[in-house]
């Protein structure tokens, strides 16, 4: 079983966009009380454009490494294609298999990140 | 050495390999392993006489109910009871939803923090809940009782050895200091992780209600028991309502069937009873002394192997059960029982259903390692390589 590669433990150890924007639009969290995972994700956005973003938060590492990833990956993206991200595309971006019990600790950062471009989205249409 | 003359070759889960290796079985607080002495005694159940009891004139439905019964009498000499009190439950969560039924919102009940969930839920949710919290060092300071329990507290529920600190509380002297500000407060005994590791005796005790659980002491799932005082027990309200609870049933009314009965309504778990049984048969064998003398060994041994390993936080008292929660510094619980589970080292991660207790303690999770008879000083070596590579990955 790979599923601590590499990747993966580098992204624990050394979290990409880990820590807080200067005024974010939306700031999102969610936990996994069952865990005690907890994943914080502030996004800045523009013409529905995610153009900066950063997470804060605890956790195992399969959890840890996917928010990391994740901020990596949406960098740039609009917020509908955020929307359309899946379990699958989580698992391709980890690179790794899950057992069923870790599914929930690598989809945690997308479902907060998701939560966090719905208002995000609607805001941008008018003023920005 | 202690003196637990054991055989590893009764568990036949012990004789499995996955992916070629053993099974290193480290959860025996969440559930034990079953004797083959078990499964074939509830075997035979199905096999032999599988009538329903107490109502055939006939052979089998009387060999059913009388192997049933016997195990009434196991049990209560197992915890030093009169037979009359054991009434068999689902398991200890409903033995306790079974007394919670005769609580009051307006009822004080006081709970210890380090209570499982199956202690502390019914309780705060049927009644006005005070808690009663801990020391440093994991155990409690009873001196507390003297503020906690006042002369309307209705109840104090109490663990007698935690799921996760493996804290053994003094219950006999807590009930006693309890009684002696209260003579009317009741005291409810988890002894789900205590009667199936040491010897007890419910009447020393001088508890009024206590409450455990078949599958953590060899038995099958979906059996356990709720011991009461029988002035008690008859003026608790019925449970459930049906058949086998009731003397006789009229159109406009029923009287009741005296415990303990009375809470065994409709058609009980039969098979799981009757293995039961056999369960208790396997550790008055074994001898209740000697369990607990190889867990003290197993325990000491693997607390000290533990504290080598570096980064690990070990909570809980020296002096315990056999349960060792810990927490290994930059490393999440579950992150460590996934990368021993590559080894079949099956251990426990989150927050064993004590989620109060973590809070208390400001943590989130925390890993947990338990023992039972068939824990060997080779399963903690085995544990101890798996952690120094869960350190190795990590650092």
């Amino acid at each position: 079983m790979d599923i601590y590669r590499e990747a993966i433990l580098d992204h624990y150890k050394h979290p990409r966009n880990f820590g807080h924007l200067d005024n974010p639009d939306v700031t999102q969290e969610e936990g996994n009380v069952t865990c005690g995972d907890k994943i914080s994700m502030e996004i800045k956005v523009k013409n529905n454009i995610i153009e900066d973003i950063a997470f804060s938060g605890e956790g195992c590492a399969i959890s840890q490494a996917s928010a990391s990833m994740l901020t990596e990956k949406v960098k740039g993206m609009r917020c509908e294609a955020v929307m359309k991200l899946t379990l699958e595309d989580i698992i391709e971006m980890l690179g790794t298999t899950l057992t069923p019990s870790r599914v929930k600790c690598a989809t945690l950062p997308l479902e907060v990140l998701q939560k966090a471009c719905l208002p995000a989205g609607r805001a941008t249409y008018g003023s920005k | 050495m202690s003196s637990l003359k054991f055989n590893d070759l009764d568990f036949p889960l012990l004789k499995r390999n996955i992916n070629g290796k053993r099974i290193v079985y480290l959860d025996s607080t969440a559930t034990s392993l079953k004797p083959q002495a078990v499964i074939d005694k509830e075997n035979e159940y199905y096999t032999r006489y599988s009538a329903n009891i107490f109502r055939g004139i006939y052979t089998i439905s009387e060999e059913a109910t009388a192997e049933y019964e016997d195990v009434r009498d196991n049990v209560a000499r197992f915890i030093h009871a009169f037979r009359e009190e054991i009434i068999f439950t689902r398991n200890t969560t409903e033995s306790i939803n079974l007394v919670a039924r005769a609580i009051k919102k307006s009822d004080e009940v006081v709970a210890s923090i380090m209570e499982h969930h199956s202690n502390f839920v019914p309780w705060q949710q049927l009644a006005a809940l005070r808690v009663w919290e801990l020391k440093k060092d994991g155990t409690l300071n009873l001196n507390e009782l003297e503020k906690l329990i006042t002369r309307k507290t209705k109840l104090l529920a109490i663990t007698a050895l935690s799921n996760v600190l493996g804290t053994i509380n003094p219950i006999e002297d807590i009930i006693r200091r309890v009684k002696r500000i209260n003579p009317n407060c009741l005291v409810l005994v988890d002894a789900a992780q205590a009667a199936p590791h040491m010897p007890i005796d419910v009447r020393s005790w001088g508890a009024d209600f206590v409450a455990f659980s078949s599958h953590k002491m060899l038995g099958p799932t979906g059996v356990g028991v709720l011991w009461g005082k029988m002035e008690l027990l008859e003026t608790l309200p019925p449970y459930q309502y049906g058949g086998e609870m009731i003397k006789e049933v009229h159109v406009d009314k029923t009287v009741f069937a005296k415990p303990p009965h009375k809470f065994e309504a409709g058609t009980p778990h039969i098979a799981g009873v009757i293995g039961f049984g056999a369960a208790i048969d396997y550790l008055e064998k074994l001898g209740m002394d000697n369990v607990r003398a190889h867990e003290v060994e197993i325990t000491a041994y693997a607390l000290k192997q533990l504290k080598q390993i570096g980064d690990i936080t070990i909570y809980g008292p020296q002096e315990r059960g056999g349960v060792i929660a810990f927490t290994m510094k930059g490393v999440h619980a579950h992150d460590i029982a996934q990368i021993l589970d590559e080894d079949n080292i099956c251990i426990r991660a989150g927050h064993h259903c004590a989620m109060p207790l973590h809070e208390y303690l400001k943590i989130s999770a925390t890993a947990r390692a338990s023992f039972y008879v068939y824990t060997t000083k080779e399963d903690i070596d085995m544990l101890i390589s798996g952690l120094e590579k869960v350190k190795r990955l990590f650092s």
